[in-house]
């Protein structure tokens, strides 16, 4: 469905506003239900006993002692599973160990009791026998031979001979001659960059309350990204139909990719099976960083030549990430997304999917490209300043346009890097004086966008109110801008529309809220809806004039003639078409059920301004800007919501969060305390500039604004630093134990 | 799990004596962490907030008494208190959020024996004594004193601290406490530093206490730092000196949250600028 041209940015009465959010005062108030907020009679409370060991066979395990204290309902193992479909085996087995238990935290059984106090006690009564295995942490040692081998035989024919076993997969994207480039270069640079693991970070721990009749009919309250995702994984993974199971998402406490998959449900209503009774389990924040989907740490090689006027002669990266202890890490995309933003004649990228004994990594906010940027744009950004040239300047002489054909194949549609460059050069932040030990940082960033199925169910009640029912839970404020969408394409105002999240039951299949697809996909769905609707309303009110239904057209929420020749009637409006629609045939809605396309590809430019403390190494944020493309900003609040909490898990990224292992194999920092995401005081106001240029793959024009913004500031942060405590840094997080090491080794 | 909010101190002490499984509750923000994280299971939870005294501060000899429930933001709030050791009620106040504030004890922070406790190098720099109690009766025991090891005080079975001393503040005197972490709040010291100094009419220091928290197993009373500085003006030298001298005292470990060579550097570091905000309100000027 494509831009409709029709349709100018003057022409738009909701769209572009800023309404109160509909889920606000439940929110603000605590009567907003999310994961462990739902109860039920006689629920059991369902804990999960975890491997303390790295890596370690699990020879047997011994459940008697816990099953036979009053008060125990239900154990399970992984035995009660089965053998499960193939394209769900990975994910059992990391909902609850097989054979082995592959890291620190892995489930090894469960238990459901009847109060919190009993499941405690029953599981420290479960024996496990380990014996425990040599494990590997870090990515590079990983992929030597001779490392601990996670997986025998599961290495894909792409890796050529010599690398470890836990080595999985090799990727490469690219065109032109490298090295042929490479000779036509002034100067070429080459480093290795390293990034830590991090996890999404997000408020609300994992929780769900699962049900299972005894004639196979299931029930499940989770906290999750995508309800329809975790019905048919459940089902498929307990054998199930998956109409007999019903999802119904509760509020979400932020995501960010982390609740794409499921750890506990699968567990939970395999207790409540076994127990007959209601399960609720709920995560402790231990477990959410020991054991759920954190992203993958990495080691990267760039080499990029440039001429000495700036111009990019030839651009290569090989990419290594450690994806947990599963296949499936985000170097796909990492390699992908490392030159999307520039329009190169020589570009290649090999990446490396590798396995170790870590949380197996879940998707996080434009997985794989963050770390791709900050290698690829440090390396640029060295460049330039090696030249003497302005790093804006650079970008904007080698940055990707409409008709470039991206790194990763296609030729690029209308597109909004330059508009962001442009922005940020004019901008007063690019020429503001910067004091002692302060420097400025700019990266750009890239993300696809995606779209994917969708449906969405539009009702006119019978008082000529609309209810839209979207099947996608609500992480950014997406019921506000379904509801401003709606509003908009009926011509009535925004307090006349409900949104609601409806259940796995109430529509056809919805992919989960990832990609940055939900305001694009599921916005292009429920305006489509509104038009079915619209047409509906029109036919009645022509069936009521008598007239042919093509003599009637919609605007400002009422059915008018369409020109003197159709006869002179008065406009009918919603709430008088929906007050006689059991006369003239029934209830009225609209439907769309779409696999969307053309979500419409997305670019942002970052600025920093930090200063870093030469003593102790510290680095403090002074100022910071965002300039994104969001195509059309449909509630312009929460585009910049999106881009300021981008930025901020970026600088998280960038300068303290890190998965942090013994070299025992253990998480040391399974906590918040010692997992320092940043607080409020570190960060000045994230500014933000919002640029519209319109997808040609949406009516409004709308893109996916979530991710991009997580991609360029790990690296305008680094150089930012690298630029004010006046050495390159290569390595994040820039802690200030290696920020300080780095300056002192620079004086020599 | 039991619950016992005793009305006064025989009787806490009763409770406290007669069973193994008792946990002191005054502010309960590290206790409430600790139970929910199932690091411990107590029997019984005795809570002294209802103990007379306890939530007072009292001017005694000059210098100030505080009792066991007084939260930071009551120390913060206390001009006398607040006049005399700005550098110990700024070490408390640094201790977790606004809202842990409101609960956050000062004897809590010296109680459960962290190494990085922010109030402790304060507390000892400031020669701070504490009035523990318990089955043997009364007995006064220097803040140093106190902690033995991580999570290990010298506290008998069935003691508790019911107070700690503030003594008086000399004229030309002051007080400041610096910690550094990667964060700007909400988080715990990758190294303190705690310092009090008086001056003569000249500005030469004449009394001086350093202290250092998490670079050992408990807090350092570095007195070759003070030795460094008495008798001089805090002057670059001086100021290099001290540094020295602290970088030199600091035991540290290399751990998640630091390296040895961070650790050491950054006690010198923090050393330098205590003495300076301590010199300034020494002299009466803002700092």
């Amino acid at each position: 469905m494509a831009l409709d041209d029709t349709k100018k940015v003057k022409d738009f009465k909701v769209v572009g506003t800023r309404p109160n959010r509909p889920d606000g005062i439940d929110k603000v108030t605590g009567r907003a239900r999310f994961g462990a907020d739902m109860v039920a009679p006689g629920m059991l409370t369902g804990r999960i006993l975890r491997s303390p060991h790295a890596h370690a066979r699990i020879l047997r395990i011994d459940t008697s002692k816990a099953e036979a204290l009053p008060g125990v309902k239900a154990v399970v193992t992984r035995a009660d599973f089965g053998d499960v479909p193939d394209h769900v085996a990975d994910v059992i087995d990391n909902c609850m160990a097989g054979d082995k238990a592959l890291y620190d935290g892995h489930a090894v059984a469960a238990i459901a009791a009847t109060s919190a106090a009993v499941a405690r006690k029953a599981l420290k009564l479960i024996e496990v026998e380990y014996e425990v295995l040599p494990h590997v942490t870090d990515v590079d040692a990983a992929m030597r031979p001779g490392a601990p081998v996670l997986h025998e035989g599961a290495q894909q024919e792409t890796v050529p001979e010599g690398y470890s076993g836990n080595v999985i997969s090799r990727v490469e994207f690219g065109h032109g001659d490298i090295e042929a480039g490479l000779a036509k270069a002034d100067r070429v640079v080459e480093r290795t960059y390293r990034t830590g693991a991090t996890h999404q970070g997000y408020i609300e721990p994992h929780a769900c309350l699962a049900t299972m009749s005894a004639d196979g009919q299931g029930d499940l309250w989770v906290c999750t990204q995508g309800h329809y995702m975790v019905r048919n994984v459940c089902a498929a993974i307990l054998g199930l139909e998956q109409g007999q199971l019903r999802v119904t998402a509760s509020e979400i406490g932020g995501g960010f990719g982390g609740k794409t998959v499921v750890f506990l449900e699968p567990v939970a209503l395999m207790l409540a099976k076994k127990s007959g009774r209601p399960v609720k389990m709920v995560m402790s924040r231990s477990e959410v960083l020991r054991a759920t989907g954190p992203t993958a740490s990495t080691s990267i090689d760039v080499r990029i030549g440039m001429k000495k006027d700036g111009r990019i002669t030839a651009a290569f990266a090989e990419l290594r990430y450690q994806g947990g202890a599963y296949p499936g890490s985000p170097v796909d995309m990492g390699s992908m997304s490392a030159f999307a933003p520039y329009d190169l004649e020589n570009v290649k990228t090999v990446g490396w999917d590798v396995v170790t004994n870590r949380p197996k990594a879940a998707a996080y906010r434009a997985p794989g490209a963050p770390m791709a940027a900050f290698a690829v744009e440090s390396a640029i950004d060295e460049l330039a300043k090696g030249f003497g040239l302005d790093p804006l300047a650079v970008r904007l002489m080698n940055g990707a346009k409409e008709g470039t054909r991206a790194s990763y194949g296609p030729t690029y549609p209308a597109i909004g890097l330059m508009a962001t460059l442009e922005a940020a050069h004019t901008h007063p932040h690019w020429t503001a004086p910067l004091g002692e030990n302060q420097g400025r940082g700019v990266a750009c960033g890239f993300w696809f966008n995606f779209g994917g199925d969708t449906c969405v169910s539009l009702n006119v009640t019978p008082d000529g109110t609309v209810t839209v029912s979207e099947g996608n839970p609500d992480i950014g404020g997406s019921r506000a801008s379904m509801t401003m969408m709606a509003a908009e394409e009926l011509g009535i105002p925004y307090d006349q529309v409900r949104t609601i999240i409806a259940d796995t039951g109430s529509l056809g299949q919805n992919e989960v809220t990832d990609g940055s697809r939900v305001t694009f996909a599921v916005g292009l769905a429920t305006i489509e809806a509104a038009r079915a609707a619209k047409r509906e309303m029109c036919r009645r009110a022509a069936m009521i004039w008598g007239i042919d239904e093509e003599a009637v057209e919609w605007e400002d929420g009422a059915a008018r003639p369409a020109g003197p020749n159709a006869g002179k009637f008065p406009p009918m409006t919603i709430k008088e078409i929906a007050a006689v629609a059991s006369n003239t045939g029934g209830p009225i809605a609209g439907h769309h059920e779409v696999t969307a396309e053309g979500a419409g590809v997305s670019f942002g430019t970052h600025m920093v301004d930090v200063e870093v403390d030469p003593d102790t190494g510290a680095t403090k944020i002074l100022r910071y800007t965002v300039f994104q493309d969001a195509g059309r900003a449909v509630h312009p609040a929460y585009v910049e919501g999106q881009f300021q909490g981008g930025a901020v898990q970026g600088i998280g990224w960038a300068l303290n969060e890190e998965y942090i292992y013994g070299e025992d194999g253990i998480l040391q920092n399974a906590g918040f305390l010692d997992y320092r995401i940043p607080v409020a005081s570190d960060l000045p106001m994230i500014d933000t500039v919002i640029l519209e240029i319109p997808n040609p793959g949406h009516p409004y024009g709308v893109r996916g604004v979530g991710e991009t913004p997580i991609v360029p500031p790990l690296a305008a942060v680094a150089n930012a630093v690298s630029a004010a405590a006046g050495v390159r840094m290569t390595q994040l997080p820039m802690s200030p134990p290696r920020v300080l090491a780095a300056i002192q080794a620079a004086k020599g | 799990m039991r619950y016992e909010a005793p009305q006064d101190v025989e009787a806490a002490v009763r409770i406290l004596a007669a069973e193994q499984g008792a946990y002191v509750l005054a502010g309960g923000t590290d206790l409430l962490v600790k139970l929910r994280s199932e690091m411990v299971e107590p029997e019984v939870v005795v809570d002294i907030k209802r103990i007379a005294g306890m939530k007072a501060i009292t001017a005694e000899d000059g210098g100030w008494r505080i009792g066991a429930a007084v939260s930071g933001a009551e120390m913060g709030e206390h001009a006398g208190l607040v006049a005399d050791w700005p550098g110990v009620v700024e070490a408390a106040g640094l201790i977790g959020s606004t809202q842990v504030q409101g609960r956050a004890t000062l004897t809590g922070n010296l109680c459960n024996a962290s190494p990085a406790a922010d109030s402790v190098p304060a507390m000892v720099a400031a020669g701070a004594v504490a009035r523990v109690v318990g089955p043997q009766g009364t007995r006064d025991v220097d803040v140093i004193d106190i902690p033995k090891g991580p999570g290990k005080t010298t506290l008998a079975a069935g003691e508790f601290i019911a107070s700690v001393f503030l003594p008086a503040r000399g004229a030309r005197s002051g007080d400041a406490y610096l910690r550094f972490i990667p964060r700007t709040e909400m988080d715990i010291a990758v190294v303190g530093c705690g310092i009090s100094l008086s001056l003569d009419a000249e500005g030469r220091v004449t009394a001086a206490r350093v202290a250092l928290g998490a670079v050992g197993p408990k807090v350092i009373l570095v007195e070759a730092a003070a030795a460094a500085i008495k008798r001089r003006v805090l002057d670059e030298a001086t100021l290099s000196d001290l540094a020295e001298a602290c970088s030199a005292a600091a035991t540290p470990i290399e751990d998640k949250r630091g390296t040895v060579d961070f650790r050491r550097h950054v006690a010198g570091v923090l050393a330098r600028r205590a003495a300076v905000i301590a010199e300034a309100r020494a002299k009466g000027e803002k700092a």
